[in-house]
This record gives structure tokens, C-alpha cells and sequence, in this order.
């Protein structure tokens, strides 16, 4: 599956990266939100469990706030806004 | 809820499976004991890298790339940790490490596996790992790496051509049994004609004193060898990455000057971090340091020297080396066992890959389902889909072509710098520098730099496709 960057609505914006591994999932992030705007949400899909702690503490410190996780059958969801 | 219950019974499946063929092999014969501590060592080692997510690859990168800095954290928390307990083994007389030769080949090697490990998504230990999360791209780095180390190992013809005349006189000299042929083959003659020539050190020493006296172990090997290091790297990373944001976070909070009391508990702060990955760091190396004091144990309780006496007492002689021996580190390694079980499937489809120094005279090619490393290994993996699977986070996953391509090249890179360093990550690093050993320190600069230039490039990729997706909006 490729990566996939999409307009959800106004100021909300999906990245799915589902099927990626380390590094894909924690540099697009990173990449996707130097791109959005401050306030703007990110969802980003993705499956590769080591990637979660990386994007967890990449946005810790660069104060994003993850404002949603959900995960299933090794399927996470998160939803970012961007500082 | 059903798709959890469903895993976790999965989980319970694989533990019997390791249980029932503890259990059969024990009553088959006792020496068996002897495989079965690297099984569960290798179960421990899975288990605990998935829970911390432990991945030397991710270490560098992840700072690199996106700033983080946990895992250089765990890895050195896990080092030092793994230091201590080594450093009580040595002391004890019970230690199976031996020191590698100390040369810049070291840090070549970790260069090249430095590259590799960021294009492969994982280090040599992490790949196996995340095989047991059910990762097809981790699955195909270990296929890349063992192939390529299988293959590299007994190259020769054209390849002599390479070979430094030095080298080959070098070699020759070594009075290697005939039957290894070592005027043929560039990683014979690269090892007989140049690493073998070089010095041998522990920290110990160094500091002229033996590695099982109290200041060898403790002093030398363990204080200066890892602790050191160790707290100057994790202090180079919070000066250069942790610093700033935190100094920032703290004025923004109450104001003021920040204290050297400030800087120590930033410094702190960042070790504390992820509490998972530094539990992760806790277990290795307390695990680490005990697999040597087990393995060395059984040794003298089974009076042997190597598991190829083992092998021969049950009857699977097959693939040993000359010697009579095979791949027996004592300690956790990754790297040759993946080579040995390519090399035994080559030899039994008619390639005569015994007649090198790698397979022929040191570590055989037995057969995978009886080879006490390979044990380990899978192991590794059936531990790390256990924890996998009681988190719910196993999910089987075939790679695109894409990440099979960068699986290959990561895994290509990655096996070459494992024969050029004798070791990948965990071999070649983990386990020198926790006990002493300053070429670890070489293969790990080489790595850091590796992980440098793959993700420069990685950044370049990454960019172009951002930029081709993002086209479409106005960002």
C-alpha cells in the first residue's frame, strides 16, 4: 500500500502510512505536520508499533498535542493538532 | 474484544510450543539443556525488545531524523546495565566473551551497517524482532542479510583479484588446515591475512591489569569501558537535541535562570522519558550478562569447550567445522547463526561453502533445527509475537515492493558490514562494549555515521513524495 496524504475538511487532513515500517511512518508525520498550519489535526493511519513511541515523543517535544489514539488488531489511529 | 481474546490465545500457543519442545528434547537427552538456555534467553530477548520497542536502528535514525531520543537512551541504559552484570561475570572467572581484533575495519563495518539499518527499517536484532510482530519487511531483511552473508563469506575466483598480495602471504602463513583453502576467498584472506593481525583489547587491559581482577572488571571494563562513554554520549545528545526544548518548556513555566540543578534534572528527565524503553534497557542487560553466567555454567557442567561436542554426543554431526566446532558466542548474537542456516540450505543444494575460514573453520553449518544459536533466534522471534500478541499488535503484513527493495539493499548493506566487523549490532556493539571491549566503540561510531548518511538520503526520498502527494493542496 502507498503512502497516502488527503484533505478530510477544512483544517483536518489524513496521512496513511499503514504498511510502512521505520523509519516512513514517524519521518512523514513529522514531514506532514511541518506542511499544516498551527490548529490543523493530522490523522495519521499507521501499523507498525515502534513507530507509535517515536511520534509519541516527537510530539511531546515538539509540543504537539496527540488529541486522539485508538488502536485495533495492530491498526493505530491517532489524531494530532499541530501547536 | 473477541479479536484480543482470540490473540492473547495465540500468545498462550506459542509459549506451549516452546514449552512442549523444551519438554521433548529434554527427555530425548539432557544435553539438550544446553539449547534450550539459548531458546529461553532468546525468548527473553524477543520478549523484552517488543515491549520497548528496543531497535538500534531506530536509535541514531529517529535523532536524526525526527529528534527523538529515546532510544539512544535505552541502548545506553541497556549497555550499561549489560556492562555491570558482564563486568560481575568476568569477575567471577565465569565469562564466555572474547575480545575482538581493534582496527578501523570495525568502524567500516559499522558504516556500512549504519547505512543498511536505516534503508532496512531495522538493525539486525530489531528485524527479528518485528518478524514476530508478523512484519513480512523484517522477514525479508533477515532473508537479505543471511543470503548475503552466506554468499560473501565464501566469495573467491574473481574476487581474489581484490586481495591485497600482503593479505594472501599473510594468510598463507597461519598454516590453516588444507582443507580451508585460504588463498581462496576474500573474506578468508581478509580475516587470516589482516584482522587476525590485529591487537586484541579490553579496557583491562589497557590499564595492564587481568579483565577477572576487581579493577579490570570493574574499574577498567565497566567504569571506563561503558559507564563513561556511555554518560558522555547520552550528554552530547541532551546538549544537542534535549537542551533546547527543555530549557525553553522550564523559562516558559516560571521563569528565571536555569541552574546546573535544572540542567541535571533535564538530563535526568530525558533518561526517564520512556519509561518503556527504559524498562526494555533494564531486563537486556540484566538477561545479557546472566546468558553468558548460564552458558558458562553448562559448559562445566557438560565438560565442554564448544556446542559442536554436543552436536556430535547426539548425533548430528553434520556441518561441524573441521574443528569439530560450531557458532557457540556464549552470549546473545544475531548475525552468523542468520548466515549458517543459508550456507547449510547452499551446501545441501551442492555448494561446497565449507572450504572457508567463516563456515569451514569456525563455525560450521549444522543442521538449523540443532544448531543452539539458531535456537536463540527464533525464538528471539516467537518471544517478541508472545508480547505481540498480548498487547494486540500482531499483525501479519506482506511488503510492498517498494519496502521489499529497501528490505533488500538495507539487508544487502547490513550483512556485508556484520563479516567486515565480525558482528551486527548487538554482537559487534551491544556486547563489546559492555564488556570492555574498545573496538564495540569503533563499530559504533561507524554505525552512528552510517545512520547519518541513510538518513540523509532517507530525508531526500521522503521529501520527493511528500512533495508529489502534497501537490494537490495549498500548503
Amino acid at each position: 500500500m502507498a503512502m497516502k496524504f488527503e484533505k478530510k475538511s477544512e483544517g483536518e487532513y489524513l496521512l496513511d502510512v499503514q504498511g510502512y515500517v521505520c523509519p516512513h511512518p514517524q519521518i512523514y508525520t513529522k514531514k506532514a505536520l511541518e506542511k499544516l498550519k498551527s490548529g490543523d489535526v493530522l490523522e495519521v493511519l499507521f501499523d507498525n508499533p515502534s513507530s507509535s513511541e517515536s511520534i509519541a515523543s516527537m510530539c511531546d517535544s515538539n509540543g504537539n498535542e496527540i488529541i486522539e489514539k485508538s488502536q485495533l488488531a495492530g491498526k493505530f489511529s491517532w489524531k494530532i493538532k499541530k501547536k | 474484544m473477541e479479536k484480543e481474546k482470540k490473540s492473547q490465545r495465540w500468545a498462550f500457543v506459542v509459549v506451549g510450543f516452546f514449552v512442549a519442545v523444551s519438554l521433548f528434547a529434554y527427555f530425548e537427552s539432557e544435553l539438550y539443556v544446553y539449547l534450550m538456555a539459548y531458546l529461553w534467553f532468546g525468548f527473553i530477548y524477543g520478549l523484552v525488545l517488543q515491549y520497548g520497542r528496543f531497535c538500534f536502528a531506530s536509535a541514531f535514525r529517529d535523532l536524526f531524523a525526527v529528534g527523538v531520543p529515546r532510544m539512544v537512551v535505552g541502548i545506553m541504559i541497556a549497555t550499561i546495565l549489560f556492562g555491570f552484570t558482564a563486568s560481575l561475570v568476568t569477575f567471577t572467572g565465569a565469562s564466555t566473551f572474547h575480545p575482538a581484533p581493534f582496527g578501523i575495519h570495525a568502524f567500516i563495518g559499522g558504516l556500512f551497517f549504519g547505512v543498511g539499518m536505516v534503508f532496512a527499517g531495522g538493525c539486525a536484532s530489531g528485524s527479528l524482532y518485528k518478524t514476530g510482530e508478523g512484519n513480512g519487511v523484517s522477514a525479508t531483511v533477515i532473508l537479505s542479510i543471511s543470503v548475503t552473508q552466506a554468499i560473501f563469506a565464501d566469495i573467491g575466483g574473481w574476487a581474489n583479484k581484490f586481495v591485497p598480495e600482503s593479505w594472501t602471504k599473510s594468510a598463507a602463513a597461519k598454516g590453516l588446515p588444507a582443507a580451508i583453502n585460504v588463498t581462496d576467498g576474500w573474506v578468508d584472506q581478509y580475516l587470516a591475512g589482516y584482522v587476525w593481525n590485529k591487537p586484541v583489547y579490553t579496557v583491562a587491559k589497557w590499564l595492564g591489569v587481568s579483565n577477572e581482577s576487581f579493577t579490570g572488571a570493574f574499574v577498567g571494563n565497566f567504569l571506563l569501558g561503558s559507564v563513561v562513554p556511555g554518560a558522555l554520549m547520552l550528554i552530547i545528545v541532551y546538549l544537542v537535541w534535549v537542551r533546547k526544548t527543555y530549557v525553553k518548556r522550564l523559562r516558559q513555566e516560571r521563569g528565571g535562570n536555569v541552574t546546573f540543578a535544572d540542567e541535571l534534572s533535564g538530563y535526568w528527565q530525558m533518561i526517564l522519558a520512556s519509561k518503556r524503553t527504559a524498562i526494555a534497557g533494564l531486563f537486556l542487560g540484566i538477561a545479557s550478562g546472566l546468558h553468558m553466567f548460564v552458558i558458562e555454567g553448562l559448559r562445566l557442567k557438560f565438560g565442554v569447550g564448544n556446542a559442536g561436542q554436543i552436536l556430535k554426543a547426539i548425533g548430528q554431526d553434520y556441518g561441524l567445522s573441521v574443528r569439530g566446532t560450531v557458532f557457540d558466542p556464549g552470549y546473545w548474537y544475531v548475525t552468523t547463526q542468520e548466515a549458517q542456516w543459508v550456507g547449510w540450505v547452499l551446501h545441501k543444494l551442492g555448494w561446497d561453502n565449507m572450504d572457508n575460514i567463516y563456515f569451514g573453520y569456525t563455525n560450521g553449518i549444522p543442521n538449523p533445527l540443532f544448531n543452539p544459536a539458531d535456537w536463540m533466534s527464533l525464538a528471539l522471534i516467537g518471544g517478541a509475537a508472545t508480547m505481540a500478541l498480548l498487547h494486540n499488535e500482531f499483525k501479519f503484513k506482506k511488503p510492498t515492493k517498494e519496502l521489499a527493495t529497501w528490505a533488500i539493499i538495507g539487508g544487502f548493506f547490513m550483512g556485508i558490514g556484520s563479516r567486515l566487523a565480525l558482528g551486527c549490532n548487538i554482537g559487534a556493539f551491544f556486547a563489546r562494549v559492555a564488556n570492555g571491549d574498545p573496538s564495540g566503540w569503533l563499530f559504533g561510531f561507524g554505525m552512528i555515521g552510517g545512520a547519518y548518511i541513510g538518513v540523509k538520503f532517507f530525508n531526500w526520498w521522503t521529501e520527493r513524495k511528500m512533495a508529489k502527494e502534497m501537490a494537490a493542496f495549498d500548503l
